[in-house]
């Protein structure tokens, strides 16, 4: 690559890079604060996991692509591209950090769960104390794959014109430029890569002898 | 009412009155339950696998709802209580221990009082106090993890952290199930020596004979959910009872074949 292809794109391939990372973090945000709570709120009443659990599932199964189009004529939504995209990445990330708390909680040595409620610890101090840091290395997991998964499904979301790093990779296909397209997708692979070893050094650090 | 009774005058005893539960399944589990045990008394519970004792056991700290009859702690029936304090009040041992496996030795012991919102170094003290009752000695084992320990070991912190809010009641379900015979005639030996210190009201269930005559001041067999028997160690040896006369017969045969079988051999 000439050093030319950087000065014209360099600039460019950083904005992207920014935006890529907002759209994945926003979702990533989102979709916590959605299943995690959600997550919990099954390994109360299990009879509805089965049901939850398959709609996070159904949604993921959907092409994303597919996905974007269908969020593309909606009011609010289809208004603004990134409000789009965000929506459609958080879809496909609530099921495996849902699957992964509901089971990380579930998975705990029911023992343990028997004397922190026979001891006269509350719901709360239970769920704080005991429940979350048992299950935090299984969550963060979910979490992970969650992140994995957006950042590359992020790269689609240039095909509604989202922006983020999807934008290059279009580009250079619609123009026949190899050196777009690698401009877009190596960025997007270190970023998953970053962030995988990121997170994976979390669960390392909250994982639980058990 | 009984709240004006003088609250150290009041029995701290558990007291069973006609104590049922039924599965929403429809199965009897326990029918019509009744005795009590006296302040500063222990108990054993005896009787098959299946025959109630683990259910009756949690019906004092409403683990288990009984459906019908009353639980009585300290005079005052438990289904009135507030569910957190009574839980708080009573000490829990099992077999499994359940001890939290992310906290310290020292954090598992003062977690009741972690609960209730004490000062740290309240908690730090009182769990140093209860490692060293249960003969565990704080500088080697109170920064360690539980799975860290032995068995055995586990048992011991097990019964500090029940301890450590200081109950007046234990409940306790096959603490030393889990343990080799040595381990387990040591950790019987620790339990009577801490009990007779402290005083505590004991409801224990077990399978094993000798455990109850050892530790206990009165033994209950269950049967099907029937109490069968109500009585102190050496009555119960002695029963012509043909219910207890059988449950005592199955203890001890491998040591009545090799005496009577030891000329030949």
């Amino acid at each position: 690559m000439s050093g030319g292809f950087f000065t014209q794109y360099g600039g460019q391939i950083a904005n992207l890079t920014i935006e890529h990372l907002w759209l994945t973090g926003a979702a990533m945000l989102a979709a916590t604060a959605i299943a995690v709570p959600v997550g919990i709120a099954l390994t109360r009443s299990p009879r509805w996991a089965r049901p939850v659990i398959g709609i996070a599932n159904i949604l993921q199964t959907i092409p994303s692509l597919a996905l974007f189009g269908f969020l593309l004529p909606l009011p609010w939504l289809g208004e603004r591209a990134a409000r789009i995209a965000i929506v459609a990445l958080t879809a496909y990330a609530l099921l495996p950090i849902l699957r992964n708390t509901y089971a990380g909680i579930r998975g705990i040595d029911p023992a343990v769960v028997e004397v922190a409620r026979a001891l006269g610890l509350t719901d709360l101090q239970r769920l704080y104390m005991v429940e979350l840091p048992l299950a935090a290395s299984f969550i963060l997991a979910g979490l992970r794959t969650a992140t994995v998964t957006c950042v590359g499904i992020a790269t689609i979301a240039a095909a509604v014109g989202a922006g983020g790093l999807g934008e290059l990779i279009f580009r250079g296909v619609a123009s026949v430029d190899n050196r777009l397209v690698l401009a877009g997708a190596i960025p997007a692979a270190l970023l998953a890569l970053v962030a995988d070893g990121m997170l994976g050094i979390f669960e390392r650090l909250t994982a639980v002898k058990r | 009412m009984n709240d004006h009774e003088d609250p150290s005058k009041t029995h701290a005893g558990i007291e069973f009155r006609d104590v049922s539960f039924r599965l929403p399944q429809g199965q009897l589990l326990l029918d019509g339950i009744s005795f009590a045990v006296a302040d500063g008394t222990t108990t054993a519970i005896l009787g098959r696998s299946g025959s109630g004792k683990t259910t009756l056991l949690r019906t004092v700290n409403r683990m288990v709802e009984a459906t019908s009859g009353s639980v009585l702690v300290g005079g005052k029936e438990v289904h009135e209580a507030n569910l957190i304090a009574l839980r708080r009040g009573i000490g829990y041992v099992i077999q499994e221990t359940g001890l939290f496996p992310h906290f310290s030795v020292e954090r598992n012991v003062g977690v009741v009082l972690e609960a209730e919102g004490r000062p740290r170094e309240e908690r730090r003290r009182r769990s140093r106090e209860l490692l060293e009752a249960v003969g565990l000695a704080p500088e080697s084992f109170a920064s360690r993890l539980p799975h860290q320990l032995s068995g055995g070991q586990r048992q011991r912190v097990g019964l500090a952290r029940a301890l450590a809010a200081e109950p007046r009641l234990l409940l306790m379900d096959e603490p030393f199930g889990a343990l080799d015979p040595l381990t387990r005639a040591e950790s019987q030996d620790m339990l009577r020596d801490v009990l007779r210190k402290l005083g505590k009201t004991v409801l224990l269930v077990t399978h094993d004979l000798d455990e109850a005559l050892y530790l206990a001041d009165r033994i209950v067999l269950l049967s099907g959910g029937k109490l069968i028997a109500n009585l102190a160690p050496q009555e119960f040896l002695l029963s012509k009872e043909p219910e207890i006369a059988g449950y005592v017969r199955a203890f001890h045969r491998g040591e009545r074949r090799a005496a009577s079988e030891g000329g030949r051999a």
